[in-house]
């Protein structure tokens, strides 16, 4: 399609581009500057005493040496080791969900999809709060063991158990676009691959694997950059011993008023989310395939 | 793994293998089954895990309970203003993004997706700080109902209306411009071609998005929870509250209306979209 | 006689939904024979193909290849290869590992796997695009690369999906014999699959013409055109007038039979004819004279010109007979230039029965 030039529109182009640009310019981009100068202000003092609402703007780089503190890095790896994890497992199960929900004869296709995401729509704190409530220490999976005998076991309060969470929450978003991938793909391509004399295995690694790599990366990053960010799933199911640094931002935040201090954590936050996607950038620019 | 095919099997009827079928019904007993004691156990009549006998009190106590039913119908009016606003932005941003070319396009469209990849806690605590500083966080508090939700409504179109702005780009690249021309051609004037032609093409990704716009502010928690005050408490943010002070059946009972509401709106959503794509 | 290199033995296919695509099809193919399958959409004819090559297995039948019954056979297990329609050459690999796919993944060594590649990106002139990705060539150069990638295999029968249809007029008549050339060189068997019927015609040794999932007449493509059996082929395969019959009698070999538009008269035949037959007769084989032709064996009726196309060599006469077209080749004269026929001239159609063929279904 041939796409026209702004300068011959000028005043439809200004029309249509402003609204948007100026929403995220006021509630996007001016809050994130904001939040920036913060995590390198501290609190100001006002009377001898530390203030606790007016600051000194930038001018110290005090809470990112703190964030950086030992107690904290753990916490970043905390959410690192656990996002990776649970995006491993989400891959894991949504890959042969996905081949067959396309593979399915077509009238069941749009149900079979459609039951993967339904859960998806339902508020990720209610779907956290019913993990929770099924598995706590006098939940159903208890009881039910305790017929038999067993238990009862302490199932959360666990790493484990953060990780189930996420899978829990998040398996839908590998679903989708791992779906859309597999699902423009021409099946001819593996029809070769078989008629060439290639295993069904051996036709998956050396050609589905490559040909649905755009679409496996988005899913890594759609499911990853959440995992990473996550506090309500570790504080739930996981409990204070479990944190990781998206705990550590709301308690900093909303319960210890250090909000500096919370926005240097958040910034780290967001620096390992924009790695996440540098390197998801790098990979396609490499890989040739089936666009997502 | 090449074992003989049956009869009227191919070698690629994936979704016909055994191993593939006990996957699938195993996923989906880890996905419902949670949201199903939930439900069931919603009308149970206490809180313990066991199942003691069938009542709809949870549920006339949630009704009756007056901040879950405030804290609903904050939700509710949340979600129709910033629904109705976050389309129209999100439709004028895929406008902007299919038809022109203008510098710096490349980078203009990484930026309005930002919100969809930044993590929901960094957007909720900036634009937290950021009220707080305007001095709009103090100042809503003594603003009339629904006035007082206007900074959730400000954050929730923030981060919705990109997500209407990638559906309806989406819908416009199968758009044929030549229908444009056609219509110019037989006289009229741009806007006329604009409300006659584009618009109803546009009409499914706009019911779509609408309806995907809704439910994401409904079922929004992390960023409400910042930019929430305690006279704006929309429902999540109270369920959370409940949540952290333990198990209560009224949370299920509550939660369950929540499902309704989301799968009503998704499922109308679905039938809406079902002609025009394939089950993205 | 040698053993047909495939046996088709009362194949069926059922989808689904009660749709049959293929219907109790039997068909034996010989080894290093050209063979089409030919027919219109929808008549059954790839999934026939399908089933041979094993992406499809057979809801009743024998698929009989080098003597086995191969119909449930994984397609990978099979010595039969595909050239896909849409080439399925994968873009994530060079021309060279495309072509070594189907040696690599078999275990053949490495060395001897190049050797082969050489050779047969050699056979089909693509050995200066060794290192070159699908996505910057274009679709007649993929097309050589699926075909060296399937015959680098040595499959027992090399398996075509509409090998022209996606290539414009000068590159299919250049890849139509390039095709011929190969299968003699290369002396394997071809199966392809067509609904060009100048494809299938001017390729293969033999033809079966396929309509609704059942074979209408396997044949020679001389045999199909001179000798249709019956009227979907004869009408499938180039144009031909098809003429009502009623029959008056029939003594032997000798049919009486009277037509509304030309007539009585007495026509030879191997077929045993009921009280109805159908005529058909080619428009190469009638001819327009202003004046009252004369032969008394001639089949002869008076028509109006009703339109002239001019095509060159030739001019498509469409003369009306009472209310029914009749459609008449003229070779064009090129000292006046044209057929000489106008729209509007009453002029003669006449025929010698003995280039006319009686049909009875």
């Amino acid at each position: 399609m041939i796409l026209d030039d702004w300068k011959d529109y000028k005043r439809v182009f200004l029309t249509l581009a402003t609204p948007g640009s100026l929403w995220m310019l006021l509630f996007f981009i001016i809050p994130m500057a904001f939040l920036f100068v913060l995590s390198f202000s501290s609190k100001a003092i006002v009377d001898g005493e530390t203030s606790t609402t007016a600051y000194d703007y930038f001018n110290t780089v005090s809470n990112y040496v703190a964030a950086g503190g030992e107690s904290y890095l753990v916490l970043l790896w905390r959410a690192i080791w656990t996002g990776t994890i649970a995006t491993a497992i989400c891959l894991a199960l949504a890959y042969p969900l996905a081949m067959a929900v396309c593979f399915a004869p077509s009238k069941l296709r749009p149900l079979l999809l459609l039951l993967l995401i339904l859960p998806f729509w339902i508020n990720l704190l209610i779907r956290t709060y019913a993990m929770y409530s099924i598995f706590r220490t006098t939940g159903v999976v208890n009881q039910t063991l305790g017929i038999v005998g067993l238990g009862p076991y302490e199932m959360l309060n666990n790493s484990p158990a953060v990780i189930m969470g996420l899978v829990y929450v998040y398996l839908p978003f590998m679903v989708l676009p791992l779906y859309s991938t597999i699902e423009k793909l021409d099946r001819s391509f593996l029809e070769a691959s078989l008629d060439l004399g290639a295993t069904q295995a051996t036709t998956f690694w050396r050609v589905t694997w490559p040909l649905t790599l755009p679409g496996v990366i988005t899913g890594i990053i759609l499911v990853f950059i959440p995992c990473l960010g996550t506090f309500l799933t570790s504080d739930i199911l996981g409990g204070p011993n479990n944190w990781n640094i998206g705990n550590a931002i709301q308690n900093q935040f909303l319960e210890a008023n250090n909000w500096p201090f919370g926005a240097a954590l958040s910034f780290i936050l967001m620096y390992a989310t924009f790695v996440a996607l540098i390197v998801r950038a790098l990979f396609a620019r490499r890989s040739r395939g089936v666009d997502a | 793994m090449s074992v003989n095919l049956k009869p009227g099997q191919g070698p690629l009827d994936y979704a016909r293998r055994p191993w593939i079928i006990a996957l699938f019904a195993a996923v989906l007993l880890f996905l419902y089954a949670p949201i199903a004691s939930l439900i069931v156990f919603s009308f149970n009549v206490d809180k313990s895990g066991v199942w003691h006998g069938f009542t709809f009190m949870n549920y006339v106590k949630a009704w009756h309970n007056e901040q879950i039913f405030y804290a609903l119908s904050n939700s509710l009016t949340i979600a129709l203003i910033s629904t109705f606003f976050s389309t129209i932005l999100g439709a004028m941003t895929a406008l902007t993004l299919w038809r022109f070319k203008f510098p710096f396009k490349n980078a203009y469209e990484g930026f309005v997706a930002l919100p969809i990849v930044v993590p929901e806690i960094c957007m909720g605590i900036s634009l937290s700080m950021f009220f707080s500083y305007t001095g709009m966080m103090g100042a809503v508090r003594d603003w009339v109902w629904p006035l007082n939700l206007i900074n959730i409504i400000f954050a929730h179109i923030a981060f919705s209306f990109p997500f209407v702005a990638v559906v309806v780009r989406s819908r416009l690249v199968g758009f044929n411009r030549q229908l444009e021309e056609a219509s110019k051609d037989l006289g009229a004037t741009e806007l006329q071609t604009f409300m006659n032609v584009l618009v109803p093409f546009m009409a499914p990704a706009l019911v779509a998005s609408a309806l995907l716009a809704f439910t994401l502010s409904l079922d929004d928690f992390v960023i409400t929870l910042f930019t929430s005050g305690p006279g704006s408490v929309t429902f999540p943010v109270k369920i959370y509250g409940m949540v952290k002070r333990g198990v209560d059946m009224q949370i299920n009972a509550a939660s369950t209306v929540l499902i309704v509401i989301t799968l009503a709106a998704t499922l109308i959503a679905m039938k809406m979209q079902a002609p025009e794509k394939s089950g993205h | 006689m040698t053993e047909p290199i495939i046996s088709i033995r009362n194949v069926s296919k059922r989808f689904a939904g009660g749709v049959t695509a293929v219907d109790n099809v039997s068909i034996d193919i010989e080894q290093n024979e050209f063979f089409a399958l030919l027919g219109p959409s929808g008549c059954g004819k790839t999934t026939l193909l399908r089933m041979i090559s094993g992406l499809e297995t057979p809801t009743e039948g024998q698929i009989i290849i080098g003597g086995q019954d191969m119909a449930f056979t994984p397609p990978n297990l099979r010595p039969t290869n595909m050239v896909f329609q849409s080439y399925a050459v994968f873009p994530h690999m060079t021309v060279e590992q495309n072509v070594g796919y189907g040696l690599k993944v078999t275990g053949v060594a490495a060395d001897e796997t190049k050797r082969r590649v050489v050779e047969a990106l050699e056979m089909v002139k693509l050995s200066h695009l060794a290192a070159r990705k699908p996505d910057q060539m274009s679709g007649g150069q993929r097309q050589r690369v699926a075909l060296a990638r399937a015959l680098v295999k040595r499959p027992k029968v090399l398996l075509l999906d509409e090998p022209l249809s996606a290539l414009d007029a000068k590159l299919r008549d250049d890849m139509r014999m390039e095709l011929t050339r190969l299968q003699e060189t290369v002396g394997i068997t071809f199966i392809i699959v067509t609904h060009d019927q100048d494809e299938a015609l001017s390729m293969a040794s033999r033809i079966a013409v396929m309509d609704k999932g059942a074979v209408a007449q396997i044949a020679t493509p001389a045999e199909l055109y001179e000798h249709p059996s019956n009227k979907f082929v004869a009408d499938f395969i180039g144009k031909v007038n098809l003429l009502d019959a009623s029959v008056i009698s029939q003594k032997g070999k000798t049919v009486t039979c009277n037509t509304k538009m030309v007539g009585k008269f007495a026509i030879d035949t191997d077929k045993t004819c009921g009280s109805t037959a159908t005529i058909a007769i080619r428009p190469e084989k009638l001819k327009l004279s202003t004046a009252e032709p004369k032969g008394a064996s001639l089949v002869k009726t008076k028509a109006m010109v009703r339109d002239v196309a001019y095509y060159g060599d030739t001019s498509h006469v469409i003369a009306d007979v009472g209310g029914h077209d009749l459609e008449i080749n003229v070779q064009n004269d090129s000292r006046t230039g044209g057929s000489g026929v106008e729209r509007g001239q009453k002029l003669w159609v006449s025929f010698n029965p003995h280039d006319a063929l009686v049909l009875t279904e």
